[in-house]
Order: C-alpha cells, then structure tokens, then sequence
C-alpha cells in the first residue's frame, strides 16, 4: 500500500473530514423539486456510469448479435427465403382467385341484368392450334344448346362467333381473326358499317368513304342486322382514322379483351334480342338528336365469303 | 513528558505549548455556553464568535494541523447543533475546520505570540471564516449569504480585541515551561 507522506497526512485528514461535513450537510438539506442534496449528488454522480454502462453494454450486445452470433443466421436466412417464395406464390394465387372472383362477379352481374335474354356462360379451355386462326374453344357444346353461328360475348362487348359445335365443346372464332365480322354501328352518327378482324389486335371499320366524319374516340356498337347479335352490344372505339383511295382507313380497338378471355356467354338465339342496358355502360349512349341512320351495306352476314 | 518543546524548521524556533489537562475541552464548553447565553441578555454579544476565538487560539498553540482541524470541527459541530434549526449541521463545522487547519499551520510557521500579531490574524482568521460560510450558503444551502458588510467589519474589530486579551487569559492554562 502507497503510504502517506507525514507532512500531507494532515491535510488528507483535512480533506477528509471537510468532505465528511460537506455530505453531512447534503444529507440535511432538502430542494424543494429534487428532494435531499445528497440524493441529487448521489443521481447525478452515478447517471453518467448506469448511461456509459448501458450504451457500453447495448453496443457490446449489438456488436455480438450482428458480427459474432451469426452461426444461424445463414440457416434463417434460407429459411426466410423459402418462405418469402412460399408466400409470393401464395399472394400471387391469392391475386389469381382474387380477379376470378371479380370477374365472375361481372359475369354474374351481367347475367342478372340480362335475365330475359337466353344465354349460357362457358369457360375458355384452348386457343387455336395454329397461328393463322384466332379461335378459342369453351367447355359448352350442343348439350348445352350451343349451335353454330351463335354470338359468345362477355360484359365487355362482342367477342366473336360459334364456328363448331360438339358434344360439350365448341368452337369460336374471335372477331380480330381476318375472317371474322360483325355489323356494327357509330354511336355518335349512327352510321351502320361492318367491322371485321385482321388477324392483329385492332380490327378494321369498312366502306367508311373519304367525306364521312369519324374521328378516333368514337364508340361502336353492334347494330343487330347480322342476326347474329342484338342491337346496342359494345364493339370497340375508334383507335385511328386514315384518308384512302376511296374509303378510310379506320382501326378499331375491341370492347372486349379478347387476349385474355377466360369466361365468356354464349347467346342461346339467333334472332335479334333487346338486351337491358346497363346504366353505367358509356357506349350505350342514345345517339344525339338528327343523327343519321344509314342502313347501308348492312351485312346480311358478317362471315366473310 | 516536556511540557514545551521547539519546531526546528531552517533557523526559526517555535515553541509548542501544552495545556493543562481538561483545559482545552472545559475552555471550548465555557466559549460555546457563553456564545449562547450572552446574548440572552446582552444583545450586542451575539456580535462575538468566541467558539471561533477558541479554535483560533489553540490552533496557534498546538501548531499541530491534524489537531487543530479536529478541534475546529468538533467545535464547529457543536456550535451548529446549538444554533437552531435554521443551520445545517457542518455550515460552521467546515469554516471552522478548515480555520483550526490554517491557525495550526500558520501558527507552526510563524511566532503568534504578539497581541498584535494575534489581533492580525484574528481579523484575518474572521473574515476567512465569514468567506467560508458565505461560500458554503450559496453553493450547498441556495442562501445570499453577504461576502462582506461593515457589521461583520466591526464584528471582525471586536473579535480581534477581545482575542488579545481572552488568548492572555487563556494563556494561564499552559503548562508551565
């Protein structure tokens, strides 16, 4: 042990005994807000060891679980990445189920609104085989009354047209195949015209001459002289407008998205129906007073020769 | 046991006084009964610290450090638990330490045998321990203690004369060399 020099002895005793008065006179004396002067002395010496020892020991502990501990964490990781697969594929389905469910809402919507008119709703099971011919196939036939050249058509517009019946199987043609037509109408003139596919994703407005006033925007509905659908259905809008030799050259984007079809009703007749309107179907608009009604070059068919 | 005896530091010889036995503690009773009974009935008495005059005294005499710092805060405690409520106990326990401790010091380095030299250092001594005091009540007790008013000047006037003569009175209680 160091010793004490003689001479200092005194005035560590000194040191001593004024320190002993001075927490003699802390313990006696008491601040109104922070209680006993010790007890201030006291929290005030020792806060700053308890905060540098729990930031020492919050690091330390921080430092370990993040750099030393780390044996498991590889294995979690896997873990967690397995199961942030699992549930990915969860959501997706869930998104899947999630837009079929929206989408036969609107088919059943659609079939309330129009409970008068016979029709039966298929689900689309195949697409063409070839490139050549855009049909699709459903997984209703003649036992379900389907026949050929009846009108498929989903809440969005006119889809295309039974080209084969089978047993429980039929065949349709969709309206962008070249082959493919539907009489159509515009909505904002009246003006009755075909409307046949192409073989790509808009479809083409015929016999439109150069001094018809059509611009894109335009809606088309069917207008019901192909006897295969009834009048009013949504065909498509006005994609763009060309000058040609003798007629336009007019595009048309389909009502109905016929790239992604999976549920779709067929019209159980081929005799012209008036179909309930649907209040919030914008191409359902009646057309503007002294519109014209050309009912010229109506087809009386809309399959090509 | 020699009743006197020198501090040999470089040429100077300072002598060392004993005192008779009981006489330091019979003195410091009679200084602290006195302190608090004379102004009882002599109001202007309360102007004297004899407790202080005490520690001052046998400081200078004892020329011992350790023991005068004992002395003075003895005296210092006793002289608070006798002062109310209102002082804390150790307000006049550390003055009066820490005045035991230079009396001693002071008195081991220097010859305070003189009136005038103890008429001197009382003022000084007194004031010290007012500073003390003062000090003490603002850092610890909150108080605006005053540093210096001309009360405590002629309270300081008064102690040192009454010194003069209580130290040749106290002188009596020596051994005899």
């Amino acid at each position: 042990m160091v010793g004490i020099p003689s001479r200092h002895k005194s005035l560590f005793l000194l040191g001593g005994v004024v320190l002993l008065q001075v927490l003699l006179l802390a313990v006696q004396i008491k601040r109104d807000s922070q209680g006993r002067l010790i007890r201030v002395w006291t929290v005030g010496a020792v806060s700053p060891f308890e905060r540098a020892g729990a930031h020492g020991i919050s690091h330390i502990r921080d430092t370990w679980n993040h750099y030393f501990a780390l044996q498991n964490t590889s294995r979690e990781n896997e873990e967690l990445k397995r199961e942030n697969g699992a549930l990915k594929l969860q959501i997706t389905q869930l998104q899947s189920k999630a837009n079929e469910a929206d989408r036969l809402a609107a088919l059943l919507k659609f079939r309330q609104t129009n409970v008068d008119v016979p029709m039966v709703s298929a689900r689309v099971i195949g697409g063409s085989a070839d490139s050549a011919s855009l049909t699709i196939y459903l997984d209703r036939g003649e036992r379900d009354g389907i026949r050929r050249n009846m009108g498929v058509i989903t809440p969005d517009g006119v889809v295309g047209k039974v080209i084969e019946s089978y047993k429980d199987t039929a065949q349709v043609l969709l309206l962008t195949d070249k082959a493919s037509g539907v009489g159509a109408m515009l909505v904002s003139s009246r003006v009755q015209k075909p409307v046949g596919g192409t073989g790509e994703a808009l479809l083409s407005l015929k016999y439109i001459s150069n001094e018809e006033d059509v611009n894109p925007g335009e809606h088309l509905v069917t207008s019901g002289t192909d006897r295969i659908f009834p009048p009013d259905l949504p065909v498509g809008t006005i994609a763009d407008v060309k000058p040609g030799n003798t007629f336009k050259q007019i595009r048309v984007r389909p009502a109905a998205n016929l790239e992604r079809l999976e549920e779709v009703f067929v019209l159980l007749t081929m005799k012209p129906l008036e179909m309930k309107k649907d209040s919030a179907e914008p191409n359902s608009a009646p057309p503007p007073a002294g519109a014209p009604s050309s009912a010229s070059t109506n087809p009386a068919s809309p399959e090509k020769p | 046991m020699n009743d006197t005896y020198d501090i040999r530091g470089s040429e100077l010889h300072i002598e060392v006084h004993k005192f008779r036995a009981g006489a330091i503690i019979l003195a410091t009773a009679f200084a602290l009964v006195l302190q608090a009974f004379l102004p009882i009935y002599f109001p202007k008495a309360a102007i004297l610290d004899l407790p202080l005059l005490i520690v001052i005294y046998f400081g200078l005499s004892r020329r011992n450090p350790s023991t005068g710092l004992l002395l003075g805060m003895v005296i210092g405690i006793l002289q608070d638990s006798l002062s109310g409520p209102t002082v804390p106990l150790g307000l006049y326990g550390i003055a009066k330490t820490l005045i035991g401790y230079l009396a001693s010091s002071i008195g081991a380095r220097l010859d305070t045998e003189h009136p005038a030299a103890r008429f001197a250092l009382t003022i000084a001594f007194f004031a010290v321990h007012q500073g003390i005091i003062a000090l003490t009540s603002r850092l610890l007790l909150s108080q605006p203690e005053p540093w210096f008013t001309m009360h405590l000047g002629i309270a300081a006037l008064v102690n040192a004369v009454v010194a003069v003569f209580l130290f040749m009175i106290l002188d009596r209680l020596r051994k005899p060399s």
